[in-house]
């Protein structure tokens, strides 16, 4: 099949960028999205070309570091599916599809499709964590976790920090990823000591990085490759408003 | 130049060794630790585990990786389960039994003290994990839940679901994170390293490149841990992440560490078999598929193109159940992928047909779905059976998948002592990029625990007693082996930017190495191919440094420069595995050499002749590396022969 490419090409964060229309040759519908930018690539560096630069590394849905904006869309057409699990049966014979980087503030782009997404693991270093230390950890069975707080806390868990879902919001808010790690350890036993202090700190960090707010517009609940649902959201704002009731 | 291997284990009955070296290891005076600077290069778990605890005894660490965050290591990937021997479902399983279990399965040919040092700590593990908050699969009670996991007769594997080493490494990064925030980790993503700094004898420090501006970097410390994963992207395609590479282990070697094993490679037998010439990887679906679903190929040839759904039972040969009665499907990886290989190999492969040969078998769950219903089946492997839809575009509920083999994990890595320790003072290498515990086969739901073994618990002891027997230090960063050392890699760049001849980019050469290699060095190997081999790798070397092409420039963001360097790297290693497969005459675990076969087609080992550990010592040829034996002594077991009829 036959498909045009209008792809990003940005030189770095400073630089204006563009698109720039691209030929892949013939590609077979087997293959995925980004197997089709590798033959693209190889092409353009067999012809003295720049290669379009893009993120990606597991290229099995978990790692998190693959994101194209693909039609305007995070991660492309398929719900639930990261863009290195998109294949090119999703489209037709002769589409011309857009190709763009994730669009945020907080997400300068450091080389075409390829953002800097370092304000995610500067959130998490703000309180996404329980402090443990090794080796002091009883045994694990001496604390039981009802069954359903702890698929809750899986759920919200899978989060694989790809970023979709501010790239997704009008207000560019990380809130669905900061909720998500907030879940996740709040529905634990193990993260009740540290929940006050957890929403709260992550948060600040969140405004300091550039991110929006959530509005509720609910767009990244749409894009999110793991399903993590707005609800996160308001158990974490549940958390925040009790956080500053205990402290005044 | 280096003379007998000594593993630096201690004596003594088994149960106690861990125990009694602890007790006799050196410690660092709290006040004193923050004046050691320890590097940590790779992020996975050995490498998150290592530096975050490190960080938290009071270290200064520096964390390396070259993903854009630190929980994009490949151990995230990691589907199955943890393996620990905590008997909670009081079927005898026990520290003894988990040992022996993995002496076993890795076919004999690993260290007692480490492998039992191993299943001991691996309780631990599980303790850790829970207190981070890692959601693993409960009960009703509340309680932990196991499932049995890839042949083994207990059920001593913990999990979260699909997705166990997700969460085990997102645990171990958040306990990075914490320390990164407390400020004794720094943290440098998108940075790689292509080189160690080695002065009088020690690991002293590492040359790195940011992959964003291509700044070119020493840093310094009083020792280097390397935790930089297996090199199975040796093969091109392989269900590892692009990214893995062995750069950082063969640096290491080319600067005296030994390199063990390397022919010790696992293909792992539930992969979804290639669609094409574009294939970029592979994808692993977890084995426990293989509880639940049968493995079969066509009886005839001739069937091998029909529509499974056509061809009656009696014409289909479920051969793992037919020639392993006793453990049917659940028969070790080495043992399901030689077999699924050999059917192939003879004409019953089924799917589409790539280079003209049909590569897959069917791993069917019609049975299971009309025996248990779909909602069971649905609620065991519902993600697994999307993913499969997903990347086949075949429907797995009305038509058997396909599987093939696929290179997974590297046994083979770095030769260490009982400290974990290389051949090079100051320098540790932990997780898959050693080749300590897991003998020349592992274990399903073992890699996990070993890369928390090594990070949590063994690399803290073994790094503090180094330090405490060697006075801080700060190298000048003019030191001449420091700008010696960056001006190597400089150099090496300038090489990789301008080969004389340029036309082809990487791929093309690594996708050339890894057919030789899955050709000669895979699931089965013989003295002829390999050798055939040995006298390809050299000319497709020298191929490379002249023809490579690689765009743009070194001071810049350069995926195809990043590239370029792996691949020249794989291409010296490539032949380093195939020497090591030829040298070894015998067949064990993963390495099956045609010519060592019973007569019923099992692995032969040689215990006589071969009970060895080989580690190999780079002499500026990769063809021509130097052997050294260290022999393995088994005091607490006896070596049998593996069988799984």
């Amino acid at each position: 099949m036959k498909l045009q490419l209008h792809i990003w090409k940005q030189a770095d964060s400073r630089s204006p960028g563009r698109f720039e229309t691209c030929d892949p040759g013939d590609v077979s519908p087997d293959m995925s999205f980004l197997e089709m930018l590798d033959e693209l690539n190889e092409q353009l560096v067999a012809a003295g070309r720049e290669p379009v630069a893009f993120d990606h590394d597991c290229r099995e849905g978990i790692c998190g570091a693959c994101g194209l904006v693909i039609n305007g869309v995070p991660h492309g057409p398929l719900q639930a599916t990261t863009t290195c699990q998109l294949y090119l049966r999703e489209f037709a014979d002769g589409d011309e599809i857009t190709v763009e980087p994730w669009r945020a503030g907080a997400f300068p782009v450091i080389r075409d499709l390829v953002v800097d997404r370092g304000g995610l693991d500067r959130i998490l270093q703000a309180g996404g964590y329980i402090s443990v230390r090794t080796g002091s950890a009883p045994d694990g069975n001496t604390l039981p976790v009802p069954k359903e707080d702890s698929e809750q806390a899986f759920a919200a868990a899978a989060c694989i920090g790809c970023g979709a879902c501010a790239a997704a919001c009008p207000n560019a808010s990380a809130s669905l990823f900061v909720a998500a790690k907030i879940a996740h350890l709040g529905r634990l036993p193990q993260g009740q000591p540290e929940r006050d202090t957890r929403a709260r700190t992550m948060l600040a960090q969140m405004e300091a990085e550039g991110f929006g707010y959530c509005s509720n517009h609910r767009e990244c609940e749409v894009v999110c490759p793991k399903e993590i649902r707005i609800d996160v959201i308001a158990r974490m704002n549940r958390d925040l408003y009790r956080s500053l009731l205990w402290r005044s | 130049m280096i003379g007998e291997l000594h593993a630096n284990e201690p004596s003594g009955p088994l149960e106690d060794r861990w125990n009694r070296h602890r007790f006799d290891m050196a410690l660092v005076n709290p006040a004193n630790r923050r004046k050691h600077t320890v590097i940590v290069v790779g992020t996975g778990l050995a490498g998150a585990a290592a530096a975050a605890t490190l960080g938290e005894l009071g270290y200064r660490v520096k964390s390396f990786c070259f993903q854009d965050s630190p929980r994009r290591a490949h151990s995230i990937a990691a589907q199955g389960g943890i393996n620990a021997a905590k008997n909670y479902q009081n079927d005898g399983d026990s520290v003894w039994r988990l040992f022996y279990d993995t002496i076993k399965g890795g076919d004999f040919r690993s260290r007692e003290s480490n492998v039992y040092r191993l299943a001991e700590i691996s309780a631990n593990i599980i303790d850790q994990a829970v207190a981070q908050g890692v959601p693993f699969a409960r009960e009703y009670s509340g309680l932990l839940a196991n499932r049995s996991f890839g042949g083994a007769q207990v059920a001593r594997t913990f999990y979260a679901r699909g997705q166990t080493g997700q969460q085990l490494l997102l645990g171990a990064c958040q306990a990075l994170n914490r320390q990164v925030a407390a400020g004794t980790v720094d943290l440098y993503p998108r940075t790689e390293m292509l080189e160690l700094i080695r002065i009088d004898g020690r690991a002293r420090g590492i040359v790195t490149r940011n992959l964003v501006d291509g700044t070119l970097a020493a840093h310094t410390a009083d020792c280097v841990v390397l935790c930089t994963g297996g090199y199975g992207n040796a093969y091109y395609l392989s269900t590892n992440a692009q990214g893995c590479n062995t750069s950082a282990i063969w640096r290491a070697h080319r600067h005296g560490a030994l390199f063990a094993n390397p022919c010790f490679t696992q293909i792992h037998p539930t992969c979804i078999p290639q669609s094409g010439h574009y294939q970029s990887k592979l994808t692993l679906m977890s084995e426990s598929l293989r509880n639940d679903g049968r493995v079969w190929a066509p009886l005839h040839a001739a069937d091998a193109p029909r529509n499974p759904g056509e061809i009656p039972e009696q014409r289909r040969d479920y051969f793992l159940e037919r020639r392993y009665p006793a453990f049917g499907n659940l028969v070790p990886r080495d043992i399901a992928s030689r077999a699924a290989k050999e059917v192939c190999d003879a004409g019953h492969g089924v799917g589409p047909e790539v280079n003209g040969r049909r590569l897959g078998v069917y791993l069917d769950f019609s049975g299971a779905i009309a025996d248990l219903g779909e909602a069971v089946i649905r609620e065991r492997y519902g993600n697994l059976f999307e993913m499969y839809q997903r990347i086949t575009g075949e429907d797995p509920w009305h038509t058997p998948m396909r599987i093939y083999p696929a290179s997974h994990y590297t046994m083979g890595g770095l030769w260490v002592d009982y400290n974990l320790m290389t051949t090079i003072d100051g320098l540790f290498a932990a997780g898959e990029c050693n080749f300590s515990d897991h003998g020349a086969n592992r274990l399903g739901a073992s890699a996990l625990m070993q890369g928390l073994a090594d990070g949590y618990f063994i690399l803290p002891c073994s790094i503090g007693n180094y330090l405490a027997r060697h006075e801080p230090g700060q190298l000048a960063a003019d030191h001449a082996a420091v700008r010696g050392a960056v001006a190597d890699v400089h150099a090496r760049i300038e090489r990789l930017l301008h080969a004389p001849a340029a036309q082809h980019p990487p791929e093309v050469f690594h996708r050339r190495l890894g057919q030789l290699l899955w050709d000669h060095c895979g699931m089965s190997r013989d003295p002829a191919g390999l050798q055939l081999a040995l006298q390809e790798l050299p000319r497709l070397r020298e191929a490379f440094w002249r023809e490579v092409k690689v765009s743009g420039s070194g001071a810049d963001f350069n995926q195809v420069l990043e590239r370029a360097g792996r691949v020249a790297d794989f291409l010296e290693l490539g032949e380093l595995m195939c020497v090591d497969a030829l040298a070894r005459n015998e067949s064990c675990g993963s390495h099956a050499r045609t010519d060592h076969l019973t007569a019923d087609g099992e692995v032969q080992r040689d215990d006589a002749d071969y009970s060895y550990v080989a580690a190999w010592e780079y002499s500026g040829d990769p063809g021509a590396p130097q052997l050294h034996r260290e022999q393995l002594h088994f005091e607490f077991v006896r070596p049998s022969v593996r069988s799984y009829k």
